[in-house]
């Protein structure tokens, strides 16, 4: 914990930055909206299970039912999500995080852990 | 040969091959990134799979399997709130607690505010969190010998919660984060394992015909009306408007409480770099997912094949339901000794999976105390890696020794609900500090101890005046009443006051430190800073 915290003037450098300011656009309005979208659609299933029994208990194939078919959505919800969201960082996030982050290591003042 | 013998045996090969494991990783653990983060060296899978292995606990497989083999659907719900849960940790909080974190979730939490106080608060909640959900685990090893391994008397049960605590310490204490990841990876897979076999037998005899099988289910469970629709465990008709709104707190309790639990978030510190962490959630996002699609099966396999009648004259709360299981589809398909074997295989899996998962916890509340507490609070910063792992390696000992005498106290007592208790209070506390922190430039000292203390002190005092605590037949002191809060669960209120608390103590405050919130911003973001991993 010693040469990286005597220039902190870096830091503020880097915020202003324009590409930090877009890689922080881009992460921002991915992750903030998504979020959104996957607790309201968790909390509607819950909440369907506590006050729409009778809708949840309507048998669609066999004895498998809207409350069975809602959950396993959830599942394939959860995955689709986590895949978007890595291709996402992968294509719009990690190139710009790695331009910033060698440009700024390549200067002698920031380094990382002492370990 | 017994299957109680048999179990016996697995499980001490597998005590045998992890102590084995940790001795070795104990001797490349010199510093103190290597005893809390393992040296950072670990590959994303590698953390994936010891994501699982901390997270699946013996109350998700055993008990999860059991709710869903009694009430059906209702244990369903249980899973999915944990799954969903790591949408938060992926999006929001894994990469950037890499980047901007050292050992703890303080580090985080600290990273721009006067460090005493904020340091004080978050160690308080690691401990009290983990200590929560390790006196749930124990006692649940406790009851788990009796049932599995036949033991009966209650010096017996104080005998396992002692021999599982003493390896827990050993593993914490020898092998530090190295050893109980690998211990962790060990677990994860055999579970992995034990379970899709079990479920491939199961689905093998219903001809893979899934309305077959929830058919039997339900017909077996003894109550066909509520249990592939709801309503037989949660927000039951009887318990009315209370029942839903206590299911909608869990539900937020489950959902928002993962990403707040200090055992989870350390597992983050032990890969190289901000993206190993995001593969790292990926692999444990795709094991947890198939893991509760597993213990789907497993549920309706117990009540079909077990029925439900059976399964709650063993255990009312259905905890020996896939055991059970597992001898019954291995006596259906490979005759007496077979059934012998499963059931061997199974409850020293369950063993394995308790072990895992209370070395984790351990780890988590000793390496906060060394690092926050004393390191940090009491030593101001003034010391030096041999000596804060030596105090990591003492407070092991002693929250090991805590846990197993609280263990044996609390061993007549229903703890369960510790686990979605915890789940409350990291949501409550922990969350919103670790997203204030993250992303709100203004969040200052006041509103991170405001957040912490004030959600796990509404958490706390919710439950104490609930039907969980009093007021119920099943209630802790059943005789007394003093609960008027209705739900048993605080989330709903809790975790509102914990973000309100945490806003109302930034605002109240004039400290503002804009330079240290540039800092963790442009780390968070681009990891530039960030700790690195060991050099061999």
């Amino acid at each position: 914990m010693t040469t990286r915290q005597h220039d902190s003037s870096l830091y503020e450098e880097i915020q202003n930055d324009e590409r930090f300011q877009e890689l922080r656009r881009r992460f921002r309005a991915w992750v903030f909206p998504m979020t959104v979208v996957f607790l309201v659609w968790y909390l509607l299933y819950v909440a369907l299970s506590a006050w729409a029994r009778g809708f949840m208990g309507t048998k669609v194939l066999g004895n498998i039912n809207v409350a069975l078919i809602f959950g396993l959505l959830q599942f394939v919800s959860t995955f689709l999500i986590a895949w978007a969201y890595s291709r996402h960082a992968a294509r719009k996030l990690d190139p710009l995080a790695d331009e910033i982050r060698h440009e700024a290591e390549g200067r002698t003042d920031v380094r990382g852990g002492t370990e | 040969m017994s299957h109680q013998t048999l179990s016996t045996i697995l499980f001490l090969l597998f005590v045998a091959i992890t102590l084995g494991i940790t001795f070795r990783a104990s001797r490349s653990t010199k510093d103190a990134a290597g005893f809390y983060a393992g040296g950072r060296s670990f590959s994303g899978a590698q953390n994936g799979l010891a994501i699982g292995g901390d997270y699946m606990s013996a109350a998700s497989f055993l008990g999860i399997a059991g709710t869903i083999a009694l009430s059906g659907y209702d244990g369903f719900l249980y899973s999915i709130g944990f799954l969903v849960a790591w949408l938060v940790a992926l999006l929001l909080v894994a990469e950037l607690m890499r980047n901007s974190g050292k050992f703890t979730m303080a580090d985080v939490l600290a990273f721009r505010m006067s460090p005493r106080p904020v340091r004080t608060a978050a160690g308080v909640s690691t401990i009290v969190v983990s200590i929560f959900y390790l006196l749930a685990q124990m006692v649940g090893a406790g009851a788990l010998v009796g049932l599995l391994l036949g033991v009966t008397s209650p010096a017996g049960k104080a005998l396992t919660i002692v021999a599982v605590g003493l390896l827990m310490i050993v593993y914490v204490v020898v092998g530090g984060m190295k050893g109980t990841t690998w211990v962790q990876i060990v677990k994860a897979v055999l579970l992995m394992g034990g379970a899709t076999l079990i479920t491939l037998l199961v689905l093998g005899k219903y001809g893979f015909n899934l309305s077959g099988l929830l058919g039997d289910a339900a017909a077996q469970s003894g109550k066909p009306e509520t249990f592939l629709a709801g309503g037989g465990k949660y927000a039951t008709e009887a318990q009315g408007l209370a029942g839903k709104l206590d299911l909608i707190s869990l539900g937020l309790a489950l959902v928002l409480g993962t990403a707040g639990l200090p055992h989870i978030l350390i597992r983050f510190y032990t890969v190289p770099t901000a993206k190993e962490a995001r593969k790292s959630v990926l692999w444990g996002i795709g094991i947890i997912g198939v893991f509760y699609l597993l213990t789907l099966v497993l549920g309706f396999g117990a009540a079909a094949l077990v029925g439900g009648k059976a399964i709650a004259a063993q255990d009312k709360a259905g905890n020996t339901a896939a055991p059970m299981l597992a001898e019954a589809i291995g006596r259906a398909v490979f005759g007496e000794v077979g059934g012998t074997i499963l059931l061997a295989v199974i409850a020293a899996v369950a063993f394995a999976t308790i072990l895992a998962v209370v070395a984790g916890l351990t780890l988590a509340s000793s390496s906060s105390f060394a690092h926050d507490l004393y390191a940090h609070v009491f030593k101001r910063g003034q010391t030096t890696d041999r000596e804060e792992i030596a105090v990591a390696r003492i407070s092991a000992f002693v929250i090991g020794a805590v846990a197993i005498g609280l263990g044996i106290l609390a061993q007549k007592q229903n703890v369960a609900f510790l686990v979605a208790l915890a789940f409350a209070v990291a949501a409550s506390g922990n969350l919103p500090a670790i997203l204030y922190s993250l992303f709100w430039r203004r969040f200052n000292t006041s509103g991170a101890v405001w957040a912490i203390y004030g959600g796990l002190a509404s958490a706390l005092l919710l439950v104490v005046f609930s039907p969980v605590v009093s007021g119920a037949e099943t209630s802790l002191i059943p005789g007394a009443d003093f609960s008027w809060f209705p739900l048993s669960n605080p989330g709903l209120v809790s975790i509102p006051l914990g973000f309100l608390f945490g806003y109302l103590g930034t605002v109240l405050s004039k400290e503002h430190n804009a330079t240290k919130y540039a800092e963790i911003e442009v780390r968070s973001l681009t990891g530039v800073g960030a700790e690195k991993a060991a050099q061999h």
